[in-house]
């Protein structure tokens, strides 16, 4: 059982791996592979995220028809249904709740401590994150097309092309969501107070956008409320899909999306940081404080 | 460079807002030795690691690994680490084998290189077989020898296990010490085992015992235990608190 030092503990082999950017970049295969592979494990988690548009579409938007005409204004060219006007919304719903469910599981992983494994991977932090943003993005962007395959056959209107010129669109709102996800993340402490950030965050930001109606028809109602909408990024995602869909391009929304993406982000590599995080301010994570 | 110890941990403070977890904390883990970490629940000896895997900001003194700083080259000194938590940190929907290729890719290592060595991990930590299972189907002793087994994924030289055996079974445990002994033994491996059983530790060990935040003794297992009846006296000794009986 003797241990004392011995020579071979001066020619210890090599650390195993490599740190510069073909490193990186298996490490982010790594971590994309991960989440995929636990996506696919949880297939109620696949199915739920479905429903959830596709009850919009089906029922909600089916009823609606008659009531909420839309009229003409860009990116359509002529009158369109109901439903085929909230079809790009609930895509973008759908990486809206895949953002913040990845920010759920963030929390999730640094409760059971996975995340801490994670981190001392020896890669820069930021590189870490920006993994598990893209990650995260990987499967949102899976399962809007799953959902625009199924409103395909709901008379949705989509040009062929469109579905197409739609990715960078799609890539570019996971992103931002994502983002804001991972930012969130790191201010929730503990799973149980993740229910107050859906009360909180998504459904404001889905109902205050042209997610469900164009915003003319809120500016009707109320001019307050039409520029809460127009500040909210929710809203500049939408029409970045939306416009993206029928093969145009929507500058501002674009701006809107990469500032907020860029800003989000840095926030959450700032949180995240060791030395000036959030994370260590509190005491890292819970019942860790030993 | 080379005759940097493979951790240097030099006059480390942390606080909690107002409450110290750790006050000038200095040790030092000579290459290949097998470092032991006493200290009773709530000594600092998780805070102590955390910072040593820079989840916490060092706030104060300095970290080296192998004498890389960690404030300095936090990549440098990573890479060199291996870590077991406290707590089970495998991902349990995934196979064993999902597990540790996750860890390979975490520290830069390609595929085929990942596949071989968990091959000879698994061998190692005696878990060839299970190499397909979930992680949810296997026992705590087992899920134990695999964290250990990822951690060595990246051929680490200094490898810390924060109370690896808590909740074990006497076999189990018997086990675990006896992997990470033969690795310090026959790949001079340097170990810091943070723990309270005393059963584990060996009398020419290097022994550290924390309590409340600071170092209050240090040398050998031997050493420490001198003039006791037997280790765990002495270090019962050492963390008593007066009006309360000490753990």
């Amino acid at each position: 059982m003797s241990t004392s030092a011995n020579p071979t503990a001066q020619r210890a082999p090599a650390h195993l791996g490599r740190l510069d950017a073909v490193g990186y970049l298996i490490c982010l295969g790594g971590i994309v592979r991960r989440e995929l592979l636990r996506f696919f494990n949880q297939k109620e988690r696949f199915f739920s995220a479905m429903v959830r548009p596709l009850v919009w579409l089906f029922i909600f938007a089916a009823g609606f028809r008659n009531t909420l005409g839309v009229s003409i204004e860009p990116p359509y060219q002529t009158y369109v249904l109901y439903e085929v006007y909230v079809v790009p919304g609930l895509a973008v719903m759908i990486q809206l709740f895949n953002g913040m469910q990845s920010s759920l599981s963030m929390v999730y992983d640094r409760e059971v401590g996975s995340m801490k494994v994670l981190l001392t991977s020896p890669y820069p932090r930021w590189l870490l994150l920006l993994a598990k943003l893209v990650a995260g993005v990987s499967v949102s962007v899976v399962q809007a097309y799953a959902f625009l395959a199924v409103a395909w056959f709901w008379e949705t209107d989509i040009p062929p092309l469109g579905y197409f010129a739609a990715l960078p669109a799609f890539l570019a709102s996971g992103l931002m969501l994502g983002a804001i996800g991972l930012f969130l993340s790191s201010l929730v402490r503990q799973l149980e107070n993740f229910a107050s950030v859906m009360n909180f965050v998504i459904f404001p930001m889905f109902f205050a956008s042209s997610a469900l109606y164009p915003l003319w028809r809120i500016r009707e109602s109320s001019e307050t409320l039409y520029w809460i909408c127009q500040c909210n990024p929710f809203t500049h995602a939408v029409q970045l899909v939306r416009f993206a869909l029928y093969g145009q391009f929507e500058p501002v929304a674009c701006a809107v999306v990469v500032g907020t993406t860029l800003a989000f982000f840095s926030l959450a590599v700032v949180a995240y940081d060791p030395g000036r995080g959030i994370m260590a301010r509190r005491g890292g994570p819970a019942g860790d404080n030993a | 460079m080379s005759e940097a110890p493979a951790l240097s941990v030099a006059g480390v403070g942390h606080r909690f807002g107002a409450r110290a977890a750790l006050a000038d904390v200095s040790l030092s883990v000579e290459r290949g030795r097998f470092m032991a970490l006493l200290g009773p629940n709530g000594a600092g000896k998780t805070t102590l690691f955390s910072v040593i895997t820079r989840l916490y900001n060092n706030q104060e003194g300095r970290v080296a690994i192998f004498g890389h700083a960690l404030d300095r080259e936090p990549s440098r000194a990573l890479a060199r680490l291996g870590v077991v938590f406290q707590a089970r940190t495998l991902d349990t929907d995934l196979t064993v084998e999902q597990n540790l290729a996750y860890h390979a890719s975490l520290h830069g290592i390609a595929r085929r290189a990942a596949r071989e060595r968990i091959a000879a991990l698994l061998d190692r930590v005696g878990l060839a077989d299970r190499r397909a299972d979930k992680v949810r189907t296997l026992s705590g002793g087992q899920s134990r020898r695999i964290e250990i087994a990822r951690s060595l994924i990246h051929r680490p030289s200094l490898l810390l296990l924060d109370e690896p055996t808590v909740g074990l079974d006497l076999e189990s445990r018997a086990d675990i010490v006896a992997i990470v002994r033969a690795l310090v033994r026959e790949e001079g491996l340097s170990v810091l085992w943070a723990t309270h059983i005393f059963e584990e530790i060996s009398p020419e060990d290097d022994a550290v015992v924390l309590h409340r935040g600071r170092i209050v003794a240090r040398g050998t297992a031997g050493t420490i235990g001198q003039g006791a009846e037997s280790l765990e006296d002495a270090f019962r000794r050492l963390v008593a608190e007066p009006g309360r009986k000490a753990a």
